[in-house]
């Protein structure tokens, strides 16, 4: 695909979710309560998004995973929160 | 435009998305175990289950033309408690006989604890007995990277299991590289909000090709969408990909590593 074409594709839809990350950002800063890992996450994945080259996704995925390589003793519940609290 | 879905939880939908599906010209779907939302209690529990993968869903999806497979567990959700994983994965061997089962899955990890790396252990051990296709789980969002590590040294270290007859489902952009050059397929499973969009699943196939690859729904009792598969082909025709080069991902892709197992078989005017 050109560029021409991707931005006709995508350029709106991508719009639209900078600015609901925007408003997010803005709603998170606006509300009262503790620090939150999840929160200190998203901005730290936000960095990758300014880097240059190809596999911006692949970062931001990797920067919200879990690093360590050793299986846990016991399952901590069933969910994920989609962030790593470390 | 014909497709196979191969990861649908269709005991938990209506008979409305057969319908659709079926229209949106689904040839086939393939149904892997699966964590019910809330934990059974007994392996008898899941001896039924098994009767209703194996018995009561066919038959449902027979009544609107389309053929329905299985594979056979007990999910990673449940795999904590080790003693009642044994009981039911004693259990399988008796259900693998049967007309429409595909294999063993989806086996995996969760959360990555001790407990579910023995019970995948086990599973894989199965597999390799019963010389059966195996279909993997990858844990969700900030466990899938470290999980589908752990899972690809489980499925080395068993010189048993032929790569090739392997499928690790769920694989996003930090994990599908991995998957692919270990010599498995790789699934990518297509949900609103976690796992792949549409347009990153076509990403990940303008980056990486189609060789091993094929996408899913795994609809379930979440948020899903049964119509997920015809809906990213259609990303596919908006960004200029060939009808054949579609056909090749939706359908000829997943045809080519499920009929390995001899059980899969379509109507020949699919």
């Amino acid at each position: 695909m050109t560029r021409a074409q991707v931005l006709d594709l995508y350029f709106m839809d991508a719009r639209c979710k900078l600015i609901e990350i925007a408003a997010y950002l803005d709603r998170l800063d606006r509300a009262t309560g503790e620090a939150d890992f999840r929160a200190q996450a998203f901005r730290d994945a936000l960095r990758h998004l300014a880097s240059d080259g190809a596999g911006r996704a692949a970062e931001v995925l990797r920067s919200l995973s879990d690093p360590t390589d050793q299986p846990v003793d016991k399952a901590p519940g069933k969910g994920a929160v989609g962030a790593w609290p470390g | 435009m014909r497709y196979i879905e191969p990861h649908g939880h269709m005991v938990s939908r209506t008979t409305d998305d057969y319908l659709d599906m079926v229209t949106a010209g689904c040839a086939a779907v393939c149904e892997p175990a699966f964590w019910a939302g809330f934990d059974r209690g007994t392996a008898s529990g899941f001896r039924d289950y098994f009767a209703q993968l194996t018995e009561h869903e066919p038959k449902r999806a027979a009544r609107y033309g389309l053929p329905h497979f299985c594979w056979l567990c007990i999910n990673p959700k449940e795999s904590e408690d080790v003693g009642l994983a044994r009981d039911v994965i004693a259990t399988i061997p008796e259900f693998l006989s049967r007309p429409t089962v595909l294999g063993i899955g989806e086996i995996g990890l969760n959360k990555n604890s001790k407990n579910e790396l023995r019970v995948l252990e086990m599973h894989v051990d199965l597999a390799a007995r019963h010389d059966q296709l195996i279909l993997v789980h990858t844990p969700h969002l900030e466990d899938k990277l470290k999980g589908t590590r752990l899972i690809l040294d489980v499925l080395r270290a068993d010189s048993r299991i032929k790569p090739g007859r392997v499928l690790i489902d769920h694989v996003e952009e930090h994990t599908v590289r991995a998957v692919l050059d270990r010599g498995h397929w790789a699934g990518m499973t297509l949900y609103p909000i976690s796992k792949c969009t549409p347009a990153r699943a076509v990403d990940i196939l303008d980056v990486n090709g189609t060789e091993r690859l094929w996408m899913n729904s795994a609809c379930d009792w979440g948020e899903s969408v049964p119509l997920a598969v015809p809906r990213t082909a259609l990303e596919m025709r908006r960004r200029g990909w060939s009808a054949s080069a579609i056909d090749r991902v939706v359908y000829q892709n997943p045809v080519r590593f499920l009929s390995q197992c001899p059980n899969f078989r379509l109507p020949a005017d699919a």
